[in-house]
């Protein structure tokens, strides 16, 4: 018997009716086609299509985003991206000759350089993907299909990074994706797409990154495949400019003995919505989630992550961490489900939280369902603040203040910061929450 | 005759509105070792923070002068780079810093508070391999995040490596001794004695006797009920050991002291 798990609690389905939501119509319209695609894909947008049309936008009254205000959102009139000139700035030392570039959604062959891949590996975009690969096999096939922003992307999404290493590849270099935002002379649209296939017993390192100016609205869904024995490690940085909108998935399927690792870095946007949903389909699967949340001014910042284990001998790890200051709000809901085909796994979830304003808020609701007898699991959250003796030791050994403040808080980054595999990505993002924070 | 390093005059204190210091004097001069000892509550850690420049204590009167100059207004981090050290009863535990690091960024304010350019890390490392030898520590305690983990033991040789780094003109010791086995009190008392000058002066907060057989001081004084009750030379530490601190109750009724 399947394993009965709830993956279908994002958005509200109007399983008969169909409402036509004034926002998600107004936005899928200006989609244009890409009369080009393959006819499966074609079908794939339509079915999405037809989903999104009995969907609404979810308000505080949904179980899922009881905590957020999407109001700010659905008031804004956005236009679909268009193709513009931009500039990378973001190049790292690692990663020079193995980055793919869209701006506004779209694939940038210029800024893109994909020089130093070895063989055996596609990093590009869906267009150029070589008729060897099949897409069809796992684009959109994930659970959460029909949640409303998935559907929003896979049915009016243009364009679709993909990452792909067969089987046994084993590439060192990290592959670096940048999405770039353009939206200051519209409010912009942009909808990023990517699929990671890592094929049994491969291994790669990706880096996903989105950056932006001005006011747009980005959508992002990334799914990664792990399949036997192959290893995933995913950096996601979300950088987007203070005036922006994101609302991101990240649906991972694990096949039996893979390992995958993500560490988010969630800088940016003035509303910020993750959903990192991990599904382990195989025995003994691994699964590590990092997170670090930087908020300030009035930035919302959101992840809600969902862990499924449905086998035996499946492990996972999440710390998720949030720096929250001035009047801003980060949330942190984390499900792990292990029903009873899950036995002698081990689930361990931990939520911390660094407030440093008195106005600050912090919504924070770890969960485990657990239905299997014979497992190890635990939970936990914490909100702490600055310790004054703490500050007080740095400041007895000549440390000013907002210096022992700042080591402090760098101190509590670094847990998470650590985990990211590229050191110059290590050190940029350090000494941006540094810049962040001091304001 | 040497130079007067720290003068504590008439000085109280409150925390928390609760009056904790009631008019302690003291007066410490270059070369000079001061070992203050008492009962537990008597006010001689509050005393060492005091001086330090702890936020959670109210001064209510009375100067501290440090080098000729009041530093009741200063800010902790002002005090420690003119010259003060604390080394701490609990060392901090600080997750995520590693030691190395911390000891550079507070090397560094010290160069900044005195108008030179930071040091280079390459530099830094050689000196403090270099400071390392003073409490024999290994260089991988460097690594690890700052106290966290560590011993009893380490964290005090941790502070007297700090205390070596940042060369303090007056050094407070707050219960350096208590916690320690005599392996480890030995290294910490070494280290204390190896830094010693005649420049420089050293305040010793301590409950035992036992550490003023290993650092030796040249005046000794007992507080009780937030003032110093008497003071005198290293005989009186042995006496206190010998006799306890009760004896001290009908000193304090008498009114002796200050």
């Amino acid at each position: 018997m399947a394993v009965q798990i709830p993956f279908a609690t994002i958005s509200k389905v109007h399983q008969t009716t169909v409402v036509e939501d004034i926002f998600f119509t107004g936005l899928l319209q200006q989609c244009q086609v890409n009369q080009s695609e393959s006819q499966w894909l074609k079908d794939i947008r339509q079915e999405s299509k037809s989903w999104l049309s009995r969907l609404s936008v979810p308000t505080r009254k949904d179980e899922d985003w009881r905590f957020i205000d999407l109001s700010s959102l659905t008031e804004e009139k956005f236009v679909a991206a268009q193709n513009v000139k931009a500039t990378d700035d973001l190049s790292l030392s690692e990663t020079k000759h193995s980055r793919l570039i869209f701006v506004n959604g779209l694939y940038n062959a210029e800024l893109s350089d994909i020089s130093r891949l070895p063989s055996g590996v596609y990093v590009g975009n869906l267009d150029n993907l070589p008729k060897e690969f099949d897409a069809a096999k796992y684009f959109a096939q994930q659970h959460g299909q029909q949640d409303a922003f998935t559907a929003l992307n896979t049915a009016g999404g243009r364009d679709v990074a993909v990452v792909w290493v067969t089987k046994n590849i084993v590439i060192e270099t990290p592959i670096h994706l940048i999405f770039i935002a353009d939206g200051e002379s519209e409010a912009s649209f942009i909808q990023p797409r990517t699929l990671v296939v890592g094929e049994t017993g491969s291994s790669l390192s990706l880096v996903e990154e989105y950056v932006g100016k001005g006011k747009y609205f980005t959508n992002a869904v990334t799914e990664v495949l792990v399949k036997n024995n192959a290893r995933v490690n995913h950096t996601r940085i979300q950088q987007e400019s203070e005036a922006s909108y994101h609302i991101g998935k990240t649906a991972i399927s694990q096949e039996r003995d893979s390992h995958y690792t993500i560490s988010e870095i969630n800088l940016g946007a003035k509303l910020f919505r993750h959903n990192p949903e991990v599904w382990q389909r195989g025995e003994q699967t691994e699964t590590n989630l990092n997170g670090l949340t930087v908020a300030t001014g009035e930035q919302t910042s959101d992840t809600h992550s969902i862990i499924a284990l449905t086998k035996p001998y499946g492990t996972t790890d999440q710390l998720h961490k949030c720096i929250v200051s001035d009047r801003a709000h980060t949330v942190f809901n984390g499900k792990v489900f292990v029903p009873k085909e899950a036995q002698l796994t081990d689930a361990t979830q931990l939520n911390r939280n660094l407030l440093l304003s008195s106005k600050a808020r912090v919504d924070t609701k770890p969960e485990l369902q657990i239905t299997a007898d014979n497992v190890k699991c635990a939970h936990g959250a914490t909100v702490s603040q600055l310790e004054p003796e703490e500050i007080f030791y740095l400041r007895s050994r000549g440390l000013s203040e907002a210096d022992a403040n700042q080591l402090l808080i760098d101190a509590f980054a670094a847990e998470i910061i650590e985990r990211i595999p590229l050191k110059s990505l290590r050190t940029r993002i350090t000494q941006t929450i540094e810049q962040k924070v001091k304001h | 005759m040497s130079q007067t390093i720290l003068s504590v005059r008439n000085l109280t204190a409150n925390v928390e509105n609760t009056p904790i210091l009631k008019g302690v004097n003291l007066e410490i001069k270059a070369g000079e070792i001061h070992a203050i000892m008492g009962r537990n509550g008597s006010g001689k850690s509050t005393l060492a923070k005091i001086i330090a420049g702890h936020p959670d204590y109210e001064v209510t009167g009375g100067e501290i002068i440090y080098q000729g100059q009041n530093i009741i207004e200063q800010e902790p981090n002002q005090r420690a780079n003119d010259g003060i050290f604390l080394a701490f009863q609990y060392p901090m535990a600080i997750p995520g810093v590693s030691n190395l690091d911390f000891m550079r960024v507070a090397y560094n304010a010290k160069l900044k508070h005195q108008g030179l350019e930071a040091i280079d890390t390459f530099d830094f490392e050689d000196l403090i391999e270099e400071k390392l030898e003073v409490v024999k520590m290994k260089s991988s305690f460097l690594e690890r995040s700052l106290n966290e983990g560590f011993s009893g033991g380490e964290k005090k040789r941790n502070e007297i490596l700090q205390m070596a780094l940042l060369d303090p003109t007056l050094s407070i010791l707050d219960e350096i001794d208590s916690g320690l086995d005599i392996d480890a009190l030995r290294i910490v008392s070494d280290g204390v004695n190896q830094l010693k000058t005649p420049e420089k002066a050293y305040l010793l907060i301590t409950h035992y006797q036992r550490l003023l057989d290993y650092i030796e001081p040249d005046f000794v004084h007992v507080m009780q009920d937030g003032k110093i009750i008497t003071s005198g030379g290293k005989e009186l530490a042995l006496e206190l050991e010998s006799r306890g601190y009760d004896f001290l109750d009908d000193k304090s009724a008498a009114g002796v002291g200050r």
